[in-house]
């Protein structure tokens, strides 16, 4: 019998990511993988996996899944109050699970991206080197009911012995996000560049995998540029006056002015915000 | 002395050479000299060339241990580069329906253009068109060459829903929609044939510095080419290019 992981309910947006498309951006293609990747590789290191084994990302409000073999699975980053068979159970740590055990989540605490880790990872399809979900790429973008996610079944012994991973979830919660200057910063008028310095902003509704936005309109604003490269975690100045911090699946480029460039712990920070969350950036130069 | 390139760092994973702010074949062709040149001094490292109109971005896959080093070892490689012609490109052959049921807006630029619906035709397949990257969608070709005549302007209000392969004219810009999606672009064709796979490696034949032909083609051989298209058949045709 197959090892799969039965959705039985879908959850608000869930999808299987690994470390995301490498080599393929010259062709157009968004790098993608996880929003958070300090949560993938403490899921995955819990539980021995290689670090980029393929896991689930869920966001805000998590799926009920059934599993129809034993396995391990670990979870970390955002802690969105799992259940297993209506047991509460906690991040960052090994659970055992038996044939028919039904894992659910309920009210996100803290951060809003979960990663939940399988023994030897996810084994659905890789397109392009990678099994990260993309629409258009993978045959599906999201978790839905009844989907079937294969895994590989695994015995308990493996895991008798482990040592518990110390988790620091500081930057669950930080509002400090680390940031560079961006190629069109020093264009930006001394107003403006004390303005991002200084200033806190919130977190808008209209955030996704592709890009996150903030809400603030600020007064000033550059001409658009020469189409050229983004990466996850430029921020670009639209010309309308708004901050968009680009994420994993951002395309690959853009016209609109790059102000700022999160650090990967930036990136990996924002990922865990929600709609209404203030943030700073904290300059490293 | 010129300014250019001017090499930084991208956030921690990223570094960025930016030339001189122009569209041009010359630059096109400077970039991906250099652009090799990278590739080749970073052979066994995990690193990836990106080239746009006027920038290359080194994108890593880990952060970089040694920011100046580096950035101070790629100044030394573009100190002593003379540059040189790119080898290998390539001209596709593209086929477009430019039949009225595909080319949504060639009255409105038959009339905003003064030109004859043939005249847009022909001026629009008879050039050769330059691939300067390939960005925004899997498989989306940046053109150049798109003759002045045709230039025109976006729609004020974008359509909500253009068809895969369409293929448009943005200001002094054309190309082909790699999927359906909302698009300001006015539409005078269709392209049956995608450019891009994703069960093939690489997904997309067509590179940075290659060159595109359009080719009319009637609704009867759109729909043949579509056929072989879908039967997995169709011969995409294509020469070495001699610039």
């Amino acid at each position: 019998m197959r090892a799969e992981v039965e959705v039985l309910l879908p959850g608000l947006f869930s999808t299987i990511q690994d470390f995301g498309r490498r080599g393929y951006q010259r062709y157009g293609v968004p790098l993608s993988g996880v929003m958070d990747r300090i949560a993938l590789k403490t899921a995955n290191l819990i539980l021995q996996n290689q670090a980029d084994a393929a896991v689930m990302e869920i966001t805000q409000m998590g799926p009920k899944l059934k599993f129809n073999a034993a396995t391990k699975i670990a979870i970390s980053g955002a802690f969105l109050s799992p259940k297993l068979n209506d047991r509460e159970i906690e991040n960052n740590t090994v659970i055992k699970i038996s044939e028919d055990d039904i894992l659910s989540f309920g009210k996100p605490v803290c951060g809003i991206r979960a990663y939940l880790a399988i023994a030897n990872g996810f084994k659905t399809d890789k397109v392009l080197g990678s099994r990260s979900w993309y629409a258009d790429l993978t045959k599906v973008d999201r978790l839905e009911k009844k989907m079937k996610l294969p895994y590989e079944a695994s015995k308990a012994e493996k895991y008798e012995t482990y040592a518990a991973i110390k988790f620091d979830k500081t930057y669950l919660n930080s509002e400090e996000i680390e940031v560079f200057p961006g190629p069109e910063f020093r264009a930006l008028p001394e107003t403006l560049k004390s303005h991002l310095r200084q200033s806190s902003f919130s977190i808008d509704q209209k955030s996704n995998r592709m890009a996150i936005q903030l809400t603030e309109v600020l007064g000033n604003q550059l001409d658009p540029i020469i189409t050229g490269p983004v990466l996850p975690g430029t921020v670009q100045l639209t010309p309308g006056g708004k901050l968009i911090v680009l994420m994993r699946d951002c395309q690959t480029t853009g016209g609109y002015p790059r102000v700022l460039q999160l650090s990967e712990r930036g990136i990996n920070m924002m990922a865990q915000k929600k709609t209404g969350d203030r943030i700073k950036f904290l300059f490293k130069i | 002395m010129s300014d250019f390139p001017r090499i930084n760092p991208m956030g921690e994973r990223g570094i960025l050479i930016e030339f001189q702010p122009e569209i041009s074949e010359k630059l096109l062709e400077k970039l991906l000299f250099y652009k090799n040149k990278i590739e080749d001094f970073y052979a066994e490292v995990n690193v990836e060339v990106i080239s746009t109109y006027n920038s290359l971005l080194i994108s890593y896959m880990f952060s970089i241990e040694n920011l100046y080093s580096e950035i101070s070892a790629l100044e030394q490689l573009f100190g002593k580069a003379k540059i040189g012609k790119i080898n290998n490109r390539q001209i596709f052959y593209l086929p477009v329906c430019y039949d009225e049921e595909f080319g949504w807006d060639l009255d409105l630029i038959s009339r905003e253009k003064k030109l004859s619906k043939e005249r847009i035709i022909e001026l629009h397949s008879q050039a050769v068109y330059t691939v300067y990257f390939i960005g925004f969608l899997p498989g989306f070709l940046y053109l150049g060459g798109l003759d002045e005549n045709l230039q025109i302007s976006r729609k004020s209000q974008p359509r909500a829903a253009i068809e895969k392969g369409a293929v448009g004219i943005g200001e002094n810009q054309t190309g082909i929609y790699p999927k359906s999606s909302p698009g300001g672009w006015q539409i005078l064709g269709n392209c049956p044939v995608p450019l891009f796979d994703k069960n093939s490696d690489p997904p997309c034949e067509v590179s940075a510095g290659d060159k595109v032909k359009f080719f009319s083609v009637s609704r009867e051989e759109f729909k043949e080419i579509s056929t072989q298209v879908s039967k997995g058949k169709f011969q995409l045709k294509k020469e070495n290019y001699e610039g």
